[in-house]
């Protein structure tokens, strides 16, 4: 990728020496994409920010953008836009002054300095706000705000640092959408931390899966969900039944692979993959049949039904199945999902390309 | 039933503080002008000369009087604690009001007016019966005129005190002057100590804390002096410029016993008092405000200029007050290292209470002290609000 906006080159950071808080990262961003660095906290993803924003150094490796390292620069020559966690809007200023805030110290005129004001406040759609105090508005306001003073000097780049942590959940799924829509229309790179997957998915081009230090899959929101090939990805994102075994045989991309006595068939993840090599089958709950009427399937299974959970639009079945005490496994709300009881022993199924043989 | 609540807890302060505080401050202010010690022993005289307005002398009678109840408080040995009230006003009246009674009983003279010009000449001006009047008023002004300065002429009208009696509006003038210089000292001094406790790792803001608070582990007074061990001519500070050779051997400089001591031992002790204020205050300033400003494109300079200085501020107010109202009343630190030059109207005030037991006095300049700070707390409060000063 040569026009990558944002490129990082074996980046690697440690404070001590001896652990790493970011492990041989490498990632390239093409202009305009939205980027999500996802990851549980600790494990590198708001280090890799601060690294690209210039308030950490990297211990070793390259940061480039538009190809040239940035590592001299400093951060207030960078000129990205960055909200930060709990915003950090001046305290002191009113909103307005707080937008003009980046255009005065670049010596903006005044008429201008107005003009870009009006122009991200609409942006926001927080006209008629900027004579408050930060104080004076809601959560939702005070990051509309700091997304607004983040944009307002026309950053090509705009980096954002779980920015959605401290609202509540109603409110965080509008943001969501409202971001991705500046985004879309600012037209600006754009590279989001969280530990939210579900926050990811909705908002990204790609996502980033970081876990202890290093980058475990980049891939877009579907494929993540659909084809992990990391065992942390296949549980971090969304929900996956895991279970261990050892490969039988290897044939045309599928594995056969023997789960605690019990023969599963499952897509090869890693070419490598060969005979007598240990794996983690996953599958997500909802991929699995329950009383299939369909006997095509290549996997199926006794299972007895342990434990029944409505919960809205599915019903929630834990089985015991494959040698494994904890199987889940959902029936969509449709008539007649009713005739399982807890107790029953039943069939479960799933075709081979549901289930994924990742190597450990 | 009455609902007892939390605060019922503050009692015990509360009555403190009107024991310790409150009623001193009244009964001082009430020190100040009120002061019945030459009413109470001479009524008649007060009585006789309430009528009499001058510029002529008293009659006869009145002298008389005042001769009946002279001999009177000297047989009562009550005569002392008047000639020196009295002295207070017009000075060397302490004699002339001492010998009277012994010497009048021996006069042979007639009449008494005659008999007491005969014994001092002073009884015969009236400007004495104007000041013997004046000091048989219980109620008076002139402890406050004279702590700015000024007097009550003879003829009753108020006048700037002669030249070399004006002592206390420069020492005013030299008390502010020097808190204010202490204030910006410490400021100056304090800011960055207390920035760098706010900005740095745990392990150094803890160990900074404790350099901080050393110097309450150990006694103001020992404090102080060591300041002289540090500051005489013949101290540490002066040897280390004369082996550096910053200054030569024979034109040491004058460190301590001046007013260049007072600061100096001043900032020193009242240093904390600024830093802990400024500190807490500098702690909950979050980080990412700086990060903020310098993403937003502005260089150190003007981050700190225009983010953190400004909220920072309520700590500056905090601590500057703080400092400012302390060294307003600082005594011991000018009084072993103030000199004569170095010396604050707290040091007065001292001496008018222990020397010379001019109570009266010594209350007139501290209840102006006091107004004076309350006047300066009222401007702070309409210049940056009160409500804006944080201890943390």
């Amino acid at each position: 990728m040569p026009d990558a906006h944002v490129e990082f080159r074996n980046v690697s950071k440690t404070f001590d020496g001896e652990t790493y808080v970011a492990q041989d990262i490498n990632l390239q961003v093409p202009r305009g994409e939205f980027l999500t660095l996802l990851g549980p906290s600790g494990s590198g993803k708001t280090t890799c920010l601060m690294m690209l924003a210039g308030f950490e150094a990297p211990s070793s490796g390259e940061i480039l953008v538009d190809g040239v390292p940035v590592h001299d620069t400093p951060p207030h020559r960078r000129a990205y836009g960055i909200v930060f966690q709990n915003y950090a809007l001046f305290p002191h200023m009113s909103v307005e002054k707080n937008l003009a805030f980046p255009l005065q110290v670049r010596g903006v005129e005044k008429a201008r300095q107005q003009e870009q004001v009006a122009r991200v406040l609409e942006l926001v759609q927080l006209q008629g706000f900027g004579a408050r105090r930060p104080t004076q508005l809601s959560g939702g306001q005070q990051q509309r705000i700091a997304i607004a003073r983040a944009l307002v000097y026309e950053p090509e780049l705009v980096l954002m640092d779980e920015p959605l942590g401290a609202l509540d959940r109603q409110l965080r799924e509008e943001m969501q959408y409202e971001i991705r829509r500046i985004q879309d229309a600012v037209g600006v790179t754009m590279l989001y931390v969280t530990h939210d997957q579900g926050e990811a998915m909705v908002m990204s081009d790609r996502i980033a899966v970081f876990e202890a230090g290093r980058i475990k899959q980049l891939a877009a929101p579907i494929t993540l969900y659909e084809e992990p090939n990391d065992p942390f990805v296949a549980s971090f994102i969304g929900e996956n039944n895991r279970l261990a075994g050892v490969v039988q045989t290897v044939e045309d991309d599928i594995c056969i692979v023997d789960v605690k006595g019990h023969t599963v068939h499952a897509a090869q993840v890693s070419k490598t993959t060969q005979a007598g090599d240990d794996v983690l089958v996953v599958l997500r709950p909802e991929r699995i049949s329950v009383q299939p009427r369909n006997h095509d399937y290549s996997n199926v299974h006794r299972a007895k039904v342990v434990d029944l959970t409505f919960v809205g639009d599915h019903l929630r079945v834990l089985l015991h199945a494959c040698g494994n005490e904890s199987l889940i496994a959902k029936i969509p709300n449709t008539a007649g999902h009713g005739s399982v009881l807890e107790g029953d022993h039943i069939n479960i199924g799933w075709a081979t390309l549901d289930c994924r043989a990742i190597p450990i | 039933m009455v609902r007892l609540n939390a605060s019922w807890l503050a009692l015990p302060l509360i009555g403190f503080v009107v024991v310790t505080l409150v009623v001193p401050i009244f009964s001082l202010a009430k020190l100040s002008v009120y002061d019945a010690t030459v009413a109470d022993a001479l009524p008649k005289t007060t009585a006789a000369l309430r009528s009499w307005t001058g510029p002529e002398l008293p009659d006869a009678n009145t002298y008389a009087v005042v001769a009946a109840e002279l001999i009177e408080l000297q047989e009562n040995r009550e005569l002392g604690r008047v000639a020196s009230r009295v002295n207070r006003i017009a000075s060397g009246m302490r004699s002339t009001i001492s010998k009277t009674p012994r010497r009048f009983r021996r006069s042979e003279e007639e009449r008494a007016d005659l008999a007491l010009i005969a014994i001092d000449e002073k009884w015969g001006k009236p400007q004495i019966w104007y000041a013997f009047k004046q000091a048989t008023q219980a109620f008076s002004s002139r402890n406050f005129l004279q702590a700015i300065d000024m007097r009550i002429a003879p003829d009753g009208s108020i006048e700037r005190a002669p030249e070399y009696q004006r002592v206390y509006v420069s020492l005013f003038l030299r008390t502010l002057l020097v808190a204010v210089a202490v204030t910006l000292l410490c400021l100056i001094i304090g800011y960055p100590m207390a920035y760098a406790m706010a900005n740095s790792s745990p392990l150094w803001t803890r160990f900074l804390l404790v350099l901080v608070l050393i110097p309450f582990w150990t006694s103001l007074l020992v404090r102080t002096t060591s300041w002289i061990v540090l500051l005489q001519q013949q101290g540490v500070i002066n040897d280390i410029l004369v082996f550096v050779g910053l200054i030569p051997d024979d034109e040491r400089l004058t460190l301590v016993h001046n007013m260049t001591g007072t600061l100096i031992a001043m900032t020193q002790v009242l240093l904390p008092f600024m830093i802990l204020p400024l500190y807490s205050v500098m702690a909950t300033i979050p980080r990412n405000l700086s990060l903020a400003a310098s993403s937003l494109g502005a260089n150190p300079f003007q981050s700190f200029i225009r983010v953190y200085l400004p909220n920072s501020l309520p700590g500056v107010a905090a601590g500057g007050l703080l400092v400012f109202i302390l060294s307003i009343g600082y005594y011991i630190t000018p009084a072993l290292v103030g000199g004569s030059q170095g010396q604050l109207i707290s040091n007065l005030i001292a001496y008018h209470l222990q020397s010379s037991l001019n109570w009266g006095l010594a209350a007139a300049l501290s209840v102006l002290l006091l107004l004076g700070v309350f006047v300066l707390y009222v401007i702070y409060d309409r210049l940056i609000g009160i409500d804006r000063m944080k201890l943390g």
